[in-house]
């Protein structure tokens, strides 16, 4: 690891200061997505500025019908989580799924959505459920804020302060696993929203999680695994490598979106 | 260099560090508990597993200065020096729970974190699931379950934490 100087921010005002004072300084929260990559100095930022020391930053509180999840709450806090529990049990289940138990105990919500790893757990729940990412100068809709590969929205100034999800009627996450990695291979959030259903898929897209319009207008009409039947995703702009090809990650796509569904509906 | 102050296994220590050096590095180098081990360096195998406010975390992927103001337990800190062994080290010796001992120190913060969260009476699959991020490369897993199971009941009647 390379030599960095290291600040510990009270605010998340002075935390912004510190961005804007410190070109091509970075944020840590858990640091486990980060302290690995500088560790292989894929990435040797100057500056480290540290949030896990401002107050309020990791609470979970329900605020009206939405479900408000501060940037550094933990993994293992949002998967043990009563308020989420009740609230939401699919966004805890998907939680208790990320890495392991160590990691959980320090790996942060806002870590994982702004590093947009193409394989994280969050990005589909966000996508899936129509989340709001709140920073320290705006709101931002899922759909704005990935942008691809490890690519975000956010400016060199911004930091994520909490995300907001709405309440859905029923949701399930269901994660097949890379074997090795055990990040998912492929990962299928379904969310039915008062309005609409929404299905949201990490691990599989070479441009970061998306959405499948074709299952969520068929859902839209029946929720259930049986309107998904012949339905299937085109192999086309799905990542293909030695742990699987992209026809075959089009193929759990299918299978996982029915196994979601079913678990969805088994909840309610 | 940063200042840094915490409690490890009990005791206070102050420290400047280089902010890029690991908790595990801290503890091992600085501190010489070398029963924390680093065996992959990249969070997946947990030979580094030790308790950050009681709660099991891989050391290697901390930095020692993110645990300022915090207290931290390693393995050395389960039991005292001369003193019987802590119920899980115990059942480890007892259920033959290690070969080449490489992995034991992170599988038993791992057991004694998992015994804490889930209670004294942990069923094989249970053990197996939160064993997800320690990695054995040489007993096989049996043992290991085994020794965690005897481990979680025998430190309801202990004393140790």
């Amino acid at each position: 690891m390379y030599e960095f100087k290291y600040h510990r921010p009270e605010t998340v005002r002075q935390a912004a200061n510190l961005l804007i004072k410190n070109e091509d300084a970075k944020l840590i929260a858990g640091g486990h997505t980060l302290v690995p990559v500088m560790k292989q100095r894929l990435a040797s930022p100057p500056h480290l500025v540290d949030l896990s020391h401002i107050e309020g930053l990791n609470g979970i509180e329900m605020k009206g019908r939405a479900l408000v999840i501060g940037a550094t709450a933990k993994h293992a806090e949002v998967a043990t989580s009563a308020i989420v529990g009740e609230a939401i049990p699919a966004l805890a289940e998907l939680a208790g799924l990320i890495g392991d138990p160590a990691v959980r105990h320090k790996g942060t919500i806002g870590g994982s959505l702004a590093n947009n790893d193409p394989t994280a757990d969050y990005p589909a729940a966000c996508l899936a459920l129509g989340a709001t990412i709140v920073t320290n100068k705006r709101r931002l809709k899922p759909e704005e804020f990935f942008q691809g590969l490890f690519t975000t929205a956010l400016e060199s100034d911004e930091i994520i302060t909490k995300v907001m999800f709405p309440v859905p009627k029923k949701a399930a996450y269901i994660k097949f696993r890379n074997q090795a990695s055990r990040y998912a291979l492929v990962g299928v959030f379904v969310a039915k929203r008062p309005s609409d259903v929404r299905v949201a898929i990490t691990g599989a897209g070479s441009d970061g999680v998306f959405r499948v319009t074709a299952f969520e207008e068929a859902l839209k009409k029946r929720f259930s695994p049986k309107a998904l039947e012949g339905l299937s995703v085109p192999a086309e702009g799905l990542n293909s490598d030695l742990h699987g090809s992209a026809e075959y990650r089009a193929h759990l796509i299918g299978v996982l979106a029915r196994r979601a569904v079913e678990a969805a509906s088994a909840k309610a | 260099m940063a200042k840094i102050s915490l409690i490890v296994n009990g005791n206070p220590v102050n420290a400047n560090v280089d902010p890029r050096t690991l908790l595990v590095q801290f503890l091992r180098e600085n501190l010489r508990l070398t029963g924390t081990h680093v065996g992959c360096d990249t969070s997946q195998c947990g030979a580094c597993v030790v308790h950050l406010d009681g709660k099991a975390v891989k050391s290697c992927t901390t930095l020692a200065v993110m645990a300022d103001g915090h207290e931290v337990k390693t393995i050395e800190g389960l039991a005292a020096d001369g003193a019987p062994l802590h119920p899980m080290q115990e059942a480890f010796r007892e259920h033959h729970g290690l070969q080449c001992g490489f992995c034991t120190p992170g599988m038993i913060m791992t057991a004694v974190d998992m015994v804490h969260r889930k209670g004294h009476d942990l069923s094989d699959h249970v053990i197996r699931e939160e064993l997800e991020g320690n990695l054995c490369r040489c007993t096989g897993y049996q043992n290991i379950v085994q020794s965690i199971a005897a481990g979680a009941k025998a430190m309801e009647k202990s004393d140790l934490a």
